[in-house]
C-alpha cells in the first residue's frame, strides 16, 4: 500500500515569491504599461485589476540556440501521402520553419497577464512620491460593518434566535400534531377519576382504553422534540461598507490649444490621484468633467481627455457651470464636492477678478476642497519656484489661497510634483470644515 | 428468482470502483490491484511510491517550477507560471493529470480534479510505469540519485535563500541568470558525474574548495618561473601543459567556470554548482522522452485491460479510460493543422506494441531485421531488457520496424536553409527504412542536436581571455542574438573576455569568431 499524502491543503501561492521577483524584474516596463493605461483609460478605472501584455525587455532567458536559417537538417515526419524520393516541396513564405512544426510555438507577444489592484497602485504610485502611509490608505479597502440580514439556518450559537426558532417549533408542532401536556392531563384525571370509582368491568374496559391511550400520547410526545434543531434560526449577518456620505468631484480643464499631450497626462494623473482618494473615503463618488475654452461645457471623460477645441481662454465660465451644476444636482447637504482644475495658467485679462469673485462668494463656501493645478514647462519651474508672480491665473488665485484653507494651488512641472498638492487632503485626521 | 441478484451483487463486489468520485480508500484498493498485476503480468519492479493529491493551482506550482516539488525562487520560474497559467486559463492546453518525481520514494502527484477511472489510469501510468523506468533504466540508474535529490533540493532551497538574505536578491539574481543560460551546456554528456554526497561531505568539499581558492592564486603568483622550462620546452608544449593541467578541452561549461573562474566568490560557485547539478539530474530525462512515456503508456494501457478483463473496473469507466487513452496517443499527420512533431506517447507505445508483435506473431520481414527477438514468444523480456538498456536514440535505432515505418507512413525532408525548397530524401519502401530509422533515431540524440561548444584554451598567467569553441555539424550556426547574450552572461561568470569560435567540424575551418570585446 502506497503513502498517501492529502497537499490540497497546503499554503497556496507557492510562486508568490517568483511572480514578485518577475514583477520587479519586469518594473520598468510595466510602469511603462500602467502609464499608458492611466493615460488611455477612464479615471474611475484605475483602482482596480489591469491586464498588461508580458514584458520583453529584460526578461529573456538566453541560451546558445541553434539558428534556424542555416545548415543542412533532416526532418522525418508521419503522414506521407503523395510523396517520392526526389519531389521538391516549395518552402512556405519566407523560408520559415516549414513543415518542421515542433519550433514554432505561439508567440510571446499575444500574451497578457492580470495585474492584482494592489500591483496597479504600487507601479501608479511609483514616480508620483507618495509617502508610504499614504500609500496604504489609498491601497485600503473599504472597511466593513456586519449588519442584520435575515436568517439563516446555521450559524453560531450566540447568534440563535429565539423568537424564529420558537416560531418555526410552534408551527412544527401543531403540524405534527404533538400532544399538549393539558390533553395528557386530563387523560390522567379521567383515569385517576375511573381508579376512584369501584371496579366494574365497564370501568375496566374504560381504563384500559384510557391508559392504552396516554401511553399513545406520551410516546408521542417523547418522539416529537419541543424544538428540534431543524426549527432553531440564526440571525445572519451580511458585511457592509461603513456607510459614507457620497462625494462629486469636479474636474476642470483648459483645452485651449496651448495645452498639449503633456499637460493632458499630468492633468490625469492629478485627477486620477484624487478620485482614488475620494473612492476611498466615500461610498459613492461621481465625477463631473467640465472643459472650457472661452465658454465651458459639461462633457464625457472621452471629450474631456481628447477633443480639442478652438478658442480663447476665459476661466469664470468654468466656475460658472460647475456652481450651476452643483445649485442643480449636487444639493451640499447631501454631497461632499471637490474640485481639480487643471491649466496652464492663461486666463482672459479681465477675468481673473470675476474668477476671484466667483470662488470667493459662492464656490468656495460649497465646496469641501479646491485644487489648482498650473501645469508648466520643466524650464520654466526653476524660473517661477514659489515667486508670487506668475500668470494672471496664478497671481488672482493667490488671493484666494490666503483667504481659504480648504483651497490649493500649486505648480507642476513633473509627476512628483503632484502629491504635495494634497497633502492637506492625506492628513491623518483632516479637519475640512466648511468655513463659515 | 433468488440466484439472480445474488450473482449481480457478487459480480458487483469485485468491481474496485463505481461511479467516478474518488476518496483514499479506493485510491489504495486500486493501486494494490494493480501493482500486483504489475509486478505478476509485466514483471515490473518499483521503487515504493508516495501519492499525493493536489490541486490545479498547485499543479500549477509544480509546472513552473520545473516539476519538482521544492525549487528555490528565481524571475524565470514567475514567468513560466504566469505563461502556464495563462494558457491553461484559455483552455489552449489541459494540464496533466499526473506528475512524477524521480525519487526514492517515487512521488506521484495526482490532480483532485481526476475521475476515479482516471485516478486508476494516472496511477498505472506513473506509480507503476515511470516508476520502473526510472527505477531500472541504465541512465536514471547511473546518472541520477534519486534518494538523494529531494533532499539536495532542500539544500539548494535553503542555501539560496540564505545567499538572498546576505548578499542581496539582485547578485544572487545575476549569478542564477547567468547558470541558467548556461544550462544546456552544464552536464557532463560523456562521463559520469560524482554522485551526490551527504550534506556532511558537501560541506568539506565546499571548504576544502574555498581553501584551494586561497592558496591556488597565491602559488602561481609567487612561483618563480622555471628556467629550464623556458629553455627546453617551446610554445606548443606550453600550451599543451596549460590544457592538460586545465583538464581542458571541457565540454562543461558550468563545471569549468565553477572550478576555475577567479571572480567567484565560493557561495557564487556553490550556487553554479547547485544549477549544474539540476541540470545533470533532467539530463536523462531529456534523452529519454520516448522510451519514458511509450513504458508508461505501454504499462497502462496493459494493466488496465488486464484490470477489465478480470471484470474489475466497469465498462462505463473502461470506456472513459478509452478515451482518454486515445487522446494521449493521438498522432496527427504532418500536414494536419494540429501537428506539432511527433508524439512521444504515440511513438513509443507503437514502437513497443509492435516489439510484443514481433515476439508473437512475426512476419517473414520481422525475422529478417530482428532474427534475435522475432518469433521468440517472451515479449517481456524484450520489453524489459530495452527499458533497461535503451535511450530513445539506441532504442529507435534497434527496434524501429520497417511495418511500423509503413503504419506511421514515415519520411525523409531533406532542408537545406539556403535552399528555396524540401526535398523529399526516404519514404516508407525497401530503400528508405533503413534511413528514416537512422534520421528519426538521430534526431532524437540530444547531444547530436544540441550546439556541440567546448572550453578549448585560456592563459591563466596572461590574460586570461577564454576560448570556447562550437563544433559545427552539417552547417547549423548558432543564433546571433542570443549567442552574445549568452557570451555575456559567460563573461560575468568568468570576469575576463571570452570569444567563441565557430569551427567546421569535418573540415576544421574556422567559420567565424565571437569576443566579448566586440559586444
Amino acid at each position: 500500500m502506497p503513502i498517501f499524502i492529502d497537499r490540497r491543503l497546503n499554503p497556496k501561492d507557492k510562486s508568490l515569491g517568483n511572480r514578485q521577483r518577475f514583477l520587479r524584474r519586469a518594473r520598468e516596463e510595466l510602469k511603462r504599461s500602467i502609464r499608458d493605461q492611466v493615460r488611455t483609460g477612464r479615471i474611475a478605472e484605475i483602482d482596480r485589476e489591469h491586464a498588461v501584455p508580458m514584458p520583453r525587455k529584460g526578461t529573456r532567458e538566453p541560451t546558445f540556440n541553434n539558428a534556424k536559417d542555416s545548415g543542412q537538417r533532416q526532418h522525418v515526419l508521419p503522414g506521407n501521402r503523395s510523396f517520392s524520393p526526389g519531389d521538391l516541396i516549395p518552402k512556405p513564405g519566407g523560408g520559415g520553419a516549414g513543415p518542421s512544426g515542433p519550433g514554432t510555438t505561439e508567440s510571446e507577444d499575444d500574451f497578457r497577464f492580470v495585474l492584482s489592484r494592489e500591483e496597479v497602485l504600487d507601479l501608479f504610485f511609483e514616480d508620483l512620491e507618495l509617502p508610504d502611509l499614504v500609500k496604504l490608505n489609498l491601497k485600503q479597502i473599504l472597511s466593513f460593518k456586519p449588519r442584520r440580514a435575515g436568517f439563516t439556518a446555521s450559524g453560531a450559537p450566540t447568534n440563535i434566535n429565539v423568537g424564529r426558532t420558537m416560531r418555526n417549533s410552534h408551527g412544527r408542532r401543531i403540524a405534527l400534531r404533538r400532544p399538549k401536556q393539558a390533553e395528557l392531563d386530563a387523560i390522567a384525571e379521567q383515569i385517576a377519576e375511573l381508579e376512584s370509582k369501584p371496579a366494574s368491568p365497564a370501568i375496566g374496559e374504560r381504563l384500559e382504553a384510557l391508559r392504552k391511550e396516554f401511553d399513545q400520547l406520551e410516546r408521542r410526545r417523547k418522539r416529537i422534540a419541543y424544538v428540534d434543531p431543524v426549527d432553531i434560526r440564526f440571525n445572519r449577518f451580511d458585511p457592509q461598507p461603513i456607510p459614507n456620505a457620497s462625494a462629486v468631484m469636479f474636474c476642470l480643464m483648459d483645452v485651449s490649444g496651448s495645452m498639449g499631450e503633456r499637460e493632458k497626462d499630468l492633468a490625469k494623473r492629478f485627477f486620477v490621484l484624487l478620485h482614488l482618494f475620494l473612492t476611498r473615503r466615500y461610498e459613492r463618488t461621481e465625477i463631473v468633467f467640465i472643459r472650457h475654452t472661452h465658454e465651458a461645457k459639461e462633457v464625457d471623460e472621452h471629450t474631456f481627455f481628447y477633443h480639442t477645441q478652438s478658442g480663447g481662454t476665459v476661466v469664470s465660465t468654468a466656475l460658472e457651470e460647475m456652481h450651476r451644476i452643483i445649485e442643480q444636482r449636487y444639493p451640499v447637504a447631501e454631497w461632499n464636492i471637490y474640485a481639480a482644475q487643471a491649466s496652464d495658467g492663461d486666463n482672459f485679462a479681465t477675468d481673473s477678478e470675476r474668477c476671484i469673485e466667483l470662488l470667493d462668494r459662492k464656490l468656495m463656501r460649497l465646496c469641501q476642497y479646491f485644487a489648482y493645478v498650473e501645469i508648466i514647462d520643466e524650464r520654466e519651474s526653476h524660473i517661477f519656484g514659489s515667486t508670487e508672480n506668475g500668470t494672471s491665473l496664478w497671481r488672482a488665485y493667490n488671493a484666494v489661497d490666503g483667504k481659504w484653507p480648504n483651497f490649493q494651488m500649486r505648480r507642476i512641472a513633473a509627476p512628483a510634483d503632484i502629491y504635495p498638492v494634497f497633502r492637506q487632503l492625506f492628513a491623518r485626521q483632516p479637519v475640512l470644515r466648511k468655513s463659515a | 428468482m433468488g440466484r439472480g441478484p445474488m450473482v449481480s451483487q457478487a459480480r458487483k463486489s469485485e468491481l474496485l470502483f463505481s461511479g467516478s468520485d474518488w476518496d483514499f480508500v479506493k485510491l489504495s484498493r486500486v493501486y494494490d490491484e494493480i501493482e500486483a498485476i504489475g509486478i505478476e503480468e509485466l514483471r515490473l519492479d518499483i521503487y515504493p511510491v508516495q501519492m499525493e493529491v493536489i490541486s490545479s493551482e498547485q499543479m500549477l506550482d509544480a509546472y513552473s517550477s520545473v516539476g519538482m516539488p521544492l525549487m528555490y525562487r528565481h524571475w524565470s520560474f514567475g514567468k513560466r507560471f504566469l505563461y502556464d497559467e495563462l494558457l491553461y486559463r484559455k483552455g489552449a492546453r489541459g494540464l496533466a493529470y499526473e506528475l512524477v518525481i524521480n525519487s526514492n520514494p517515487c512521488i506521484v502527484y495526482l490532480m483532485e480534479e481526476n475521475t476515479m477511472a482516471l485516478q486508476a489510469l494516472v496511477t498505472a501510468h506513473a506509480a507503476l510505469g515511470h516508476n520502473h523506468f526510472f527505477k531500472n533504466n541504465h541512465l536514471f540508474r547511473q546518472w541520477t540519485d534519486a534518494g538523494g535529490i529531494l533532499s539536495y533540493l532542500d539544500f539548494a532551497k535553503s542555501y539560496i535563500a540564505r545567499c538572498e538574505e546576505r548578499h542581496g536578491l539582485a547578485a544572487v539574481e545575476a549569478i542564477l541568470d547567468s547558470a541558467h543560460a548556461l544550462m544546456e551546456q552544464g552536464v557532463f554528456r560523456y562521463h559520469r558525474p560524482p554522485k551526490l554526497s551527504s550534506e556532511q561531505q558537501r560541506e568539506g568539499l565546499r571548504e576544502r574548495l574555498e581553501y584551494e581558492e586561497r592558496s591556488y592564486n597565491d602559488l602561481w603568483r609567487t612561483l618563480p618561473p622555471s628556467q629550464e622550462a623556458d629553455k627546453t620546452e617551446t610554445r606548443g608544449d606550453g600550451v599543451a601543459e596549460r590544457k592538460k593541467s586545465l583538464n581542458l578541452p571541457e565540454e562543461n561549461l558550468l563545471y569549468f567556470l565553477e572550478k576555475n573562474s577567479l571572480v567567484l566568490e565560493p557561495w557564487q560557485r556553490e550556487v553554479i554548482r547547485i544549477v549544474r547539478v539540476i541540470a545533470q539530474y533532467f539530463y536523462p530525462q531529456r534523452q529519454t522522452q520516448v522510451m519514458n512515456e511509450g513504458c508508461a503508456t505501454f504499462v497502462h494501457y496493459t494493466l488496465m485491460n488486464t484490470l477489465f478483463d478480470r471484470g474489475r473496473i466497469s465498462e462505463g469507466a473502461m470506456l472513459e479510460i478509452l478515451r482518454n487513452h486515445s487522446n494521449v496517443v493521438f498522432q496527427p499527420a504532418f500536414d494536419d493543422p494540429r501537428f506539432s512533431g511527433i508524439n512521444p506517447y504515440a511513438l513509443g507505445l507503437d514502437m513497443m506494441q509492435d516489439i510484443q508483435r514481433i515476439s508473437t506473431e512475426p512476419t517473414a520481414e520481422d525475422r529478417d531485421w530482428f532474427p534475435d527477438i522475432a518469433g521468440r514468444g517472451d515479449w517481456r523480456d524484450t520489453l524489459l531488457d530495452a527499458w533497461a538498456n535503451h535511450r530513445d536514440e539506441s532504442f529507435i535505432r534497434q527496434y524501429l520496424s520497417p511495418a511500423l515505418i509503413r503504419k506511421w507512413r514515415l519520411f525523409v525532408l531533406a532542408d537545406g536553409a539556403d535552399e528555396p525548397h524540401y526535398e523529399v530524401a526516404s519514404i516508407h519502401n525497401e530503400r528508405g527504412y533503413s534511413k528514416i530509422r537512422s534520421a528519426l533515431a538521430q534526431s532524437y540524440d540530444v547531444g547530436a542536436s544540441r550546439p556541440d561548444i567546448q572550453v578549448v584554451d585560456v592563459d591563466l598567467l596572461g590574460d586570461r581571455h577564454l576560448r570556447l569553441q562550437h563544433n559545427v555539424k552539417d552547417g547549423i550556426l548558432l543564433e546571433g542574438e542570443s549567442r552574445d547574450a549568452t557570451l555575456r552572461h559567460i563573461r560575468t561568470l568568468w570576469g575576463y573576455d571570452v570569444s567563441l569560435a565557430a569551427i567546421d567540424a569535418e573540415t576544421g575551418a574556422m567559420l567565424s569568431e565571437r569576443s566579448t570585446k566586440e559586444l
